[in-house]
């Protein structure tokens, strides 16, 4: 072969090679099928990914539809290539989606506008939109196609709609932080989970719920129980109805935060129910020493039952279970399981790494591989549910350039900067919010200076940081305090710090659901406001500046940023002053007061406020206290 | 002449008693006859002492002194206060029918049954405005609450907790002991101080007095209601009952009438609970017995206030009285309270919770 002939057929292979670089590369991007999008660099502008939550085939499964957090869309691909069909647009925020029974109708839950959108599955437009309760996260038709529940978070209860015409019959009472719903396999069950706890007494377990709705009669019919539990994310159900299972966490919030090697702050568990064990709960580890599962989202059981997959946001990665060996140990073994992390071993067969802040699953229609939302990475993790492996991640087009803000959600929700990736912000901040919970945090001993968790949405303003006020900005409070109190270790260069407290800057405050629209007070919420901004107290004394409510909730947050003395310190607590705590949404926040004694808003004046040192209250009746609570609720 | 003349008596003494006999046999009304099966603590009830009954389905609450019982499946379930329960001593109940939930109004706050999950309102942790709640009604999203200190509603939705008292209602007194709500009128029996009515349409109140003051003559029988110290109220078909410890009244918006013992079937005056059954029929809860008013004639069912025994008597139109003959009866003449399943009853007494199964 001559020289010229070898040049000529280099230059060829070579061009070739090119081309076929190239059009691979059209063609992945265009098919959205490569691992993520290009990245070019970090930026400081506000950029609007997709965070894709949640997922459902069409019937047939030609279609995936996507739900897009962030975006706010329902993204549709084709099931075979992946390539995107369309982008419908939904309501603010979105959280929950499902197919009605027929297939005809999706249903989008939109939790900031408190919105349901009806798309038709077929034409892929929205055919309406319909108003339902407070921070609506997910939806589900009953077989008959009489009623849409949907769960209402804020609101704690389950709405029950017709069907035809979205008006709202009724709502029925479910636990705090009713949140997402699972069907039983022949429809006449509706399991709803809640990401807060039911109230319970102060410095005692936390107490969870599954509410179970009868479908046909739209009632509650059973509450079950999860002791210890808070935060409680996907059900799932076996195809033969026999076996269920919730992703949740156990926090450890009643002993100090001193004792890590067994998962310091939190388990990361499921709880299963049903037939197969026996008709009771058993709560069972997905941690392993040194291999947690942090902050389980997701839980889905394959049509076989053979196998059992979790999602883990904080861990970034899906843990696969073993159910018959899983069965198996639990009917051999003495419950409890949970303290007892090397159970896990016995029934996980892999942990398998997906993308940030993994949610949702389906699989396929044949069962053959099973999809992961990565909400956080903008793709989805297609994994082989024969071998275990991801066979290949499909990207959800978003921007290609990384905002610092998209950094800094992803070190939120990430549990790689503690110790062992036991936890992450997210963990106590569920969905950026708070837990429920009040902690012992500090290793000063059981049970001492004990703090309610705030809730960090519109902080700018608030500071100092803190019950005690001791951290004046969030650097400290979120590098040096986190680190050292909850990661146990020093993980944040500067550069993540940064992006992390961009981002807890950015949280907005959530829409206030007591507000009238165009905000004018009710004749109540008005005589509240009177009684907060009163100077004078009802036997014609002037009240102290000092034990006035707006001179400490002062400002347009509630909060002068100073600590006081309100007369609230318990023998527990080794000071007396505490910060002003900003008042902003205060109604979603129970319990109250520094160390979350108080169960209700009624409680700081019912029960801990005798001497009048937190406000001039105790010449106010009870209608007037109930006005006082009425305009707080607006904040 | 003697002969004669006694078998002419004979004649007509046996004439004139067939003649009052079938008289009186025509004239004894169809009541509704009932074969009662009563609950003690001997068979599962929480506490001889029932305040309240309610019929759920199948299922039926006895709020009694020491606890809330559920009867279901032919057995007895009790709820006390380390289930969460408000209070162990249930004084009043009602269902949401919407939801299913079961409201219990107890002497130490308001609970709600909800799936086997008990959620307690108090007036320390909600703003409910005090904890003894004598009655409690549903209507819509909304639970109208009686208590010691006036009226309380709560809206399901909003969570809003709206107070009625002597600063913002025409009550006198806020001994509240009786509650009935519906969409339109919502009445409040106020020990002391009549009824109030609250037009749900146009937000406003009106009260119900008796026109003779507080005494307990009746000057003015049918001119009003027949007594300030009202126990109960029952708001059905657009007709307010309403019970009190001195008579009972009807009232349909327009005309008042007042029922008595020395004038109507009543065993007592002391009415702890009246419950209409629709516009004409009503029952009433006395502390002698148990009765049933049709629209014009009235029976009574209840243990003899002398002999102890089973007793039915039954009181016409005309006044006159029969007694039947029966082999069952509430398990105490002092009644508290009365639901409805279907054709049978269910009475709460002082000493045992009955089920009246209708016989015919």
């Amino acid at each position: 072969m001559s020289r010229a002939t070898q040049g000529r057929m280099r230059f060829w292979l070579v061009t070739g090679l090119a081309m076929l670089a190239a059009a691979a590369c059209v063609a992945a991007f265009w098919s959205g099928s490569t691992a993520n999008a290009v990245v070019t660099g970090r930026t400081g502008e506000h950029l609007i990914y997709p965070a894709p939550l949640e997922m459902v085939f069409a019937p047939g499964g030609n279609r995936l539809f996507v739900l897009c957090n962030e975006s706010d869309e329902v993204r549709v691909l084709d099931a075979q290539s992946w390539a995107e069909v369309k982008r419908i647009a939904v309501g603010h925020e979105p959280r929950g989606l499902s197919l009605s029974p027929d297939g005809k109708q999706l249903f989008v839950t939109n939790s900031w506008d408190d919105t349901l959108t009806v798309i038709d599955a077929g034409t892929l437009d929205v055919t309406a939109t319909w108003h339902v309760g407070a921070e609506p996260s997910s939806v589900l038709e009953d077989r008959a196609g009489k009623h849409l529940f949907v769960a209402n978070r804020i609101s704690n209860d389950v709405a029950v709609l017709n069907a035809q015409t979205g008006e709202e019959e009724k709502r029925l009472s479910a636990g705090r932080g009713a949140s997402y719903m699972t069907e039983s396999p022949d429809g006449s069950r509706i399991y709803v989970t809640h990401v807060y706890p039911n109230a319970s007494p102060h410095r005692t377990a936390p107490e969870s719920e599954i509410t179970v709705i009868d479908a046909e009669r739209a009632t509650v019919v059973d509450r079950i129980p999860l002791h210890s539990i808070a935060g409680v994310f996907h059900a799932a159900l076996s195809a033969d109805g026999r076996l269920g299972a919730v992703a949740e966490l156990h926090p450890k919030n009643l002993v100090p935060l001193a004792h890590l090697e067994h998962g310091g702050a939190f388990e990361d568990t499921l709880t299963l129910f049903g037939a197969d064990v026996g008709n009771r709960t058993v709560e069972v580890p997905l941690d392993e020493l040194e291999r947690y599962a942090a902050r389980p989202f997701g839980v889905a059981i394959s049509p076989d039952k053979s196998r059992m997959y979790v999602t883990s946001g904080g861990s970034e990665l899906l843990t696969v279970i073993d159910v018959p060996r899983l069965l198996r140990y639990v009917r051999l073994h003495r419950a409890p399981f949970v303290q007892d992390l090397a159970a896990s071993a016995n029934y996980v067969v892999a942990r398998i790494a997906v993308g940030r802040d993994p949610r949702g699953m389906v699989f396929t229609p044949d069962g053959s591989r099973l999809l992961v939302a990565n909400r956080l990475s903008d793709s989805i993790s297609v994994v082989d549910t024969r071998t275990n492996q991801v066979v290949s991640t499909v990207a959800i087009a978003g921007p290609r350039k990384v905002s610092v803000l998209h950094y800094g959600e992803q070190a939120f929700y990430t549990a790689r900067y503690s110790f062992q990736g036991q936890i992450g912000c997210a963990n106590c901040h569920i969905d950026s919010t708070f837990d429920g919970l009040e902690w012992d945090l500090e290793p000063d001993g059981f049970g001492r200076d004990i703090v309610d968790n705030r809730l960090i949405e519109d902080l700018k303003g608030t500071n100092p940081f803190k019950w005690n006020g001791g951290n004046p900005d969030l650097p400290t409070e979120c590098g040096p305090r986190t680190e050292k109190y909850f990661w146990r270790s020093e993980n944040y260069d500067d550069l993540t710090l940064t992006d992390l407290i961009t981002y807890m800057r950015s949280l907005p405050s959530r829409p206030n659901r007591w507000k009238l629209p165009g905000y004018e007070l009710t004749a109540a919420q008005a005589r509240g406001k009177a009684i907060f901004e009163r100077s004078v107290d009802k036997f014609h004394q002037p009240i102290p500046l000092q034990n006035r409510c707006s001179y400490c909730h002062s400002g347009p947050k509630g909060t002068d940023q100073k600590s006081f003395d309100v007369g609230t310190k318990k023998p527990t607590d080794d000071m007396s002053k505490f910060d002003t705590p900003q008042l902003r949404n205060v109604a979603l926040t129970a319990p109250y007061l520094h160390d979350g004694s108080a169960a209700t808003l009624e409680e700081i004046w019912t029960i801990y406020n005798p001497e009048d040192k937190h406000g001039r209250t105790n010449d106010l009746t009870k209608d007037e206290l109930n006005d006082l609570i009425e305009y707080l609720r607006t904040r | 002449m003697m002969k004669y003349g006694w078998s002419k008596l004979a004649i007509l003494v046996a004439a004139a008693l067939a003649a009052l006999s079938g008289a009186a046999l025509a004239a004894v009304p169809a009541m509704p006859h009932y074969r009662f099966e009563n609950f003690t603590t001997a068979n599962g009830l929480p506490d001889n002492h029932v305040y309240a009954v309610l019929v759920d389905g199948d299922r039926i609450w006895a709020g009694t002194n020491n606890g809330l019982g559920l009867y279901e499946n032919h057995h007895w379930k009790t709820f006390t206060t380390k289930d969460g329960l408000a209070h162990r001593a249930v004084l009043s109940l009602a269902v949401d029918k919407r939801t299913g939930d079961v409201w219990a109004g107890t002497m130490g706050g308001l609970s709600r049954i909800s799936g086997g999950r008990i959620d307690t309102f108090t007036q320390l942790n909600s703003g409910l405005s005090n904890d003894v709640v004598y009655g409690v009604s549903i209507e819509g999203e909304n639970v109208w609450v009686a208590t010691a200190a006036g009226g309380s509603r709560l809206n399901l939705r909003t969570g809003q907790w709206d107070l009625y008292n002597e600063r913002d209602t025409p009550m006198v007194e806020i001994w509240v002991y009786g509650v009935s709500a519906t969409p339109t009128k919502v009445y409040y029996a106020v020990w002391g101080s009549g009824v109030l009515e609250y037009d749900q349409k146009t937000k406003l109140w009106d009260r119900y007095e008796d026109p003779d003051g507080e005494t307990e003559l009746v000057l003015f029988k049918d001119q009003g209601l027949i007594h300030e110290i009202t126990s109960s109220v029952s708001y059905v078909d657009n007709v307010l009952w309403v019970s009190t410890y001195f008579g009972d009244s009807r009232y349909d918006g327009r005309y008042w009438h007042n029922f008595l013992t020395k004038d109507s079937g009543l065993p007592s005056n002391f009415t702890n609970v009246v419950k209409g059954v629709d516009a004409n029929h009503a029952w009433f809860c006395t502390d002698k017995g148990l009765a049933y008013y049709d629209g014009k004639n009235w029976a009574v069912y209840r243990p003899s206030l002398t002999t102890g025994k089973p007793e039915m008597m039954v009181r016409d139109a005309q006044g006159h009285v029969t007694e039947v003959p029966v082999t069952t009866a509430p398990a105490h003449n002092y009644i508290n309270n009365i639901d409805f399943q279907g054709g049978d009853i269910w009475v709460a007494t002082s000493k045992g919770l009955s089920h009246g199964i209708l016989q015919h």
